[in-house]
């Protein structure tokens, strides 16, 4: 497109354009005049920020004494993890290589739940239990590594930092079919490999580990996550959830070439304190070397997540009352119009339809806007500080994820505004309009998150199709493939990503819009 | 008094909106509550779920249907001005809201009795075949069962009382939408704040909720572990229709219409 083709604008579009300005002004003086509504978006901001204060301000859960003050975990990209496992480790300089043969994995689980028998530990398959090779920073929590392992369930994979994760070889190990691993370091690069046989090697993956120190620990380790059947009801997602468990591997032909300076072999137990690390009754951590073969038990996990922190979202409960007070006002927007017949005048005035429902959507979504941001931010700016100073721990999310949270929440109320407009447009009765969006809003979330009265897979669904899939935005703690657990809506894990469920919030609220500006054409008023 | 009623009867009974109404409330209880029932799987045979709750999902959708219902039986005649000329022919104005609470009761119990009926029904011929039925150790939901009846008839009684609360709601706001919208507000939000809460917070907000109270009149199994028994949770639902009735009533006499 050339500058010649462009035909200058008509002074008519300019009018339009004032026009537009005059019909925006014209729906903002007939909401602000109302002093009920502006009541109404007021007090739904100040209570959605006084929820979010209450929840900082209350006292924590599981310490009635006072402050528990949690530590968090961070790992290197300054997520939360959960770091506990067992190490049996020696010093490593720059250059060096790890081989060793894994000939079995056996777990354990904590019985004492079961109604069966008096506490003890019974055999069971955990998915995720690990046991192979690791190189890392050092024993302190959340320190930088790269390891390669054999899991319960998941094959032989490469894993590293936490949220890394790369398959390797498929099947589980046991003495008929032992795992090969190999660890090579040099100066940052970490390459795992594994084999079938101790002969043909395949890589599975090389990863650099920025700033890795001169010298690092490196061998041996096994770990295990708390686990909890499929099926059983009682999973609410997480790594912490589910009984105790602990891993036994057993390693031999252990060979070390490279820079290996001369400290021999020792253990150490890894973990954040009594209350990240959990073993089965009777179990403890440890190894024991006989030959060339190592046995090694271990349990807890190193995975992304976290144990006893609150994700903002969870300052964001008032967000719900504000929500009605808004789709009422949504509602009531464009209804009470038909009611009192003004809409009759409204459309005298500006004959061009579309516009005067445009009007009416820029006005109430961006007063809804300005209500959710202030209700928000005030809940998750003040709360997070009382929830810290009252002894509670934050979950660590980076600063893009609080302002998604914050500025997505006001998306959100602003897009279930215009829906509520939408729709009211369609139905022109105030009632109606307002019972349609609650129920296709509030109502869903409730069944699915709230109560939940629905199985886990229903309540999926239903968040992935009704407009209530928006709340999604408000998510906090990823939810990871690499980390056992029932990731259902009512922990607080929506099916659908945070950006993905606003934009199903957003196709509903365009739908209705685009249908109220057909109706509002074809029919008469 | 008679002719109070007569008069609302023929008020409500002549409005297109109600029959579709009251078909929408046990339409829409009993296919969610189907879909709920279709959509529970138990394959141990050993999870918590109670076979009446999930059979009566439904009513936590149809319950604002109803609402809606009483709620336009009040604030219809206030979008309208109809209810000068309804408190010109009756003065009193208890009286008015007296007819109107007892003609929604009226509508309201066949709609719910057909609901909640259906619905078990449907629990009953579906939950079976997915984990939960008689042969895994679940009693059948039969009317014969004493704790099935009861939450049979006590979704009627429930849903009754959601009516009442939303036509003395709607007396005492009398603007449709925000009516409707105080009153979904008061059913749907207790469980929602209440999470917000401590433990202890979280079980009176559930006590005191209209709804999370009212619902533990369908629970069959595991009753201990609800947050408030059967019957007192209908009586604290009964309070605040109460409550909501003699608010509306009073407002009713003391304003100008």
């Amino acid at each position: 497109m050339s500058a010649a083709t462009l035909t200058p604008p008509r002074p008519g579009t300019a009018c339009g354009h004032d026009g537009f300005a005059r019909l925006l002004h014209a729906e903002w003086t007939k909401f602000r005049t109302v002093r009920g509504w502006v009541i109404a978006v007021i007090v739904a901001a100040l209570v959605t920020m006084l929820l979010g204060v209450y929840a900082g301000a209350r006292s924590q859960e599981g310490c009635p004494g006072g402050p528990c003050h949690y530590t968090i975990a961070t790992g290197p990209g300054g997520e939360a993890v959960t770091d506990a496992y067992y190490l049996v480790h020696r010093p490593l300089a720059a250059h060096g290589t790890i081989t060793v043969r894994v000939t079995s994995l056996a777990t354990v689980i904590d019985s004492g739940l079961s109604p069966q028998g008096p506490s003890g530990t019974q055999p069971a398959l955990v998915p995720w239990s690990k046991a192979g090779l690791i190189i890392t920073a050092g024993p302190g929590q959340g320190a930088a590594y790269a390891a390669v392992m054999v899991t319960g369930a998941h094959g032989t994979r490469m894993q590293w930092n936490y949220a890394g994760d790369a398959p390797g070889l498929a099947g589980g190990v046991s003495a008929a079919a032992p795992r090969w691993l190999r660890l090579a370091r040099a100066g940052d690069v970490i390459t795992g490999s594994d084999s079938a046989d101790g002969t043909s090697w395949a890589t599975i993956a090389a990863v650099t580990l920025p700033g890795l120190a001169p010298t690092v620990q490196a061998g041996l380790f096994a770990t295990s996550p708390g686990y909890t059947a499929p099926g059983s009801q009682q999973l609410t997602g997480g790594s912490s959830s589910g009984a105790p468990t602990d891993a036994t591997a057993a390693f031999d032909r252990v060979s070390l070439r490279g820079g290996w300076p001369g400290s021999p072999w020792a253990g150490t137990p890894v973990n954040g304190g009594p209350t990240s690390i959990s073993y089965p009754a009777g179990a403890t951590a440890g190894y024991h070397q006989a030959g060339g073969t190592f046995t090694v038990t271990g349990s807890g996990d190193i995975a992304p997540g976290v144990t006893g922190a609150t994700p903002a979202d969870a300052l964001l409960a008032g967000l719900f009352v504000g929500l009605i007070a808004v789709i009422v006002l949504g509602a009531l927007f464009i209804t009470a119009e038909y009611r009192r017949r003004l809409i009759r005048v409204t459309l005298a005035a500006s004959p061009r339809r579309g516009r005067v429902l445009a009007a009416k959507a820029i006005v109430v979504g961006a007063v809804a806007f300005a209500a959710g941001l202030a209700g928000s931010a005030g809940a998750v700016l003040l709360g997070i500080p009382l929830l810290t100073g009252n002894g509670g721990a934050i979950y660590p999310a980076s600063r893009l994820t609080d302002v998604r949270v914050i500025a997505g929440t006001a998306a959100l109320v602003a897009v279930l505004a215009v829906f509520a407009l939408g729709v009211g447009a369609i139905l022109r009765h105030g009632a109606a309009t307002v019972t349609v969006v609650i129920t296709a809003v509030i109502l869903p979330y409730l069944l699915a998150a709230g109560l939940p009265v629905l199985p886990a897979g229903a309540a999926d669904w239903v968040l992935r199709i009704t407009p209530a899939a928006g709340f999604a935005i408000r998510q906090v703690i990823p939810a990871y493939p690499q980390v056992a657990g029932s990731y259902t809506p009512s922990g607080d894990y929506f099916p659908l990503a945070p950006w993905a469920g606003l934009a199903v919030t957003c196709a509903w609220a365009a739908i209705a819009l685009l249908l109220a500006a057909f109706l509002l054409r074809r029919r008469d008023a | 008094m008679r002719h109070a009623l007569h008069a609302e009867w023929t008020k409500l009974r002549s409005l297109a909106s109600t029959p579709w109404l009251l078909l929408a409330a046990a339409l829409l209880t009993i296919v969610v509550s189907a879909a709920a029932a279709a959509a529970t799987r138990c394959p141990a045979g050993a999870c918590a779920d109670d076979p009446a709750r999930i059979s009566l999902t439904g009513i936590y959708l149809g319950q604002a249907v109803i609402a809606v219902l009483a709620v336009l039986a009040v604030s219809g005649e206030y979008g309208t001005g109809l209810i000068r000329l309804t408190l010109a022919a009756t003065p009193r104005r208890l009286a008015v809201l007296a007819a109107k609470a007892i003609v929604v009761t009226g509508l309201t119990v066949p709609a719910a009795a057909a609901a909640a009926g259906a619905s078990l029904l449907a629990g009953r011929l579906i939950l079976p075949g997915h984990g939960i039925g008689p042969s895994h150790g679940y009693p059948a939901l039969s009317f014969s069962d004493g704790p099935v009846l009861r939450a049979g008839l006590g979704s009627v009684l429930y849903l009754v009382l959601i009516a009442l609360l939303s036509l003395g709601a709607a007396t005492a706001l009398r603007d449709a939408a925000t009516a409707i919208g105080v009153v979904l507000g008061l059913l749907y939000l207790f469980p929602i704040i209440a999470a917000v809460g401590t433990a202890t917070v979280s079980r009176h907000l559930e006590q005191i909720g209209p709804m999370t109270a009212g619902m533990a009149i369908v629970a069959t199994t595991g009753l201990s572990s609800q947050p408030i028994s059967p019957w007192a949770g209908i009586g604290v639902l009964a309070a605040w229709a109460g409550g909501a009735l003699l608010l509306g009533g009073i407002l009713l006499r003391l304003r100008d219409a």
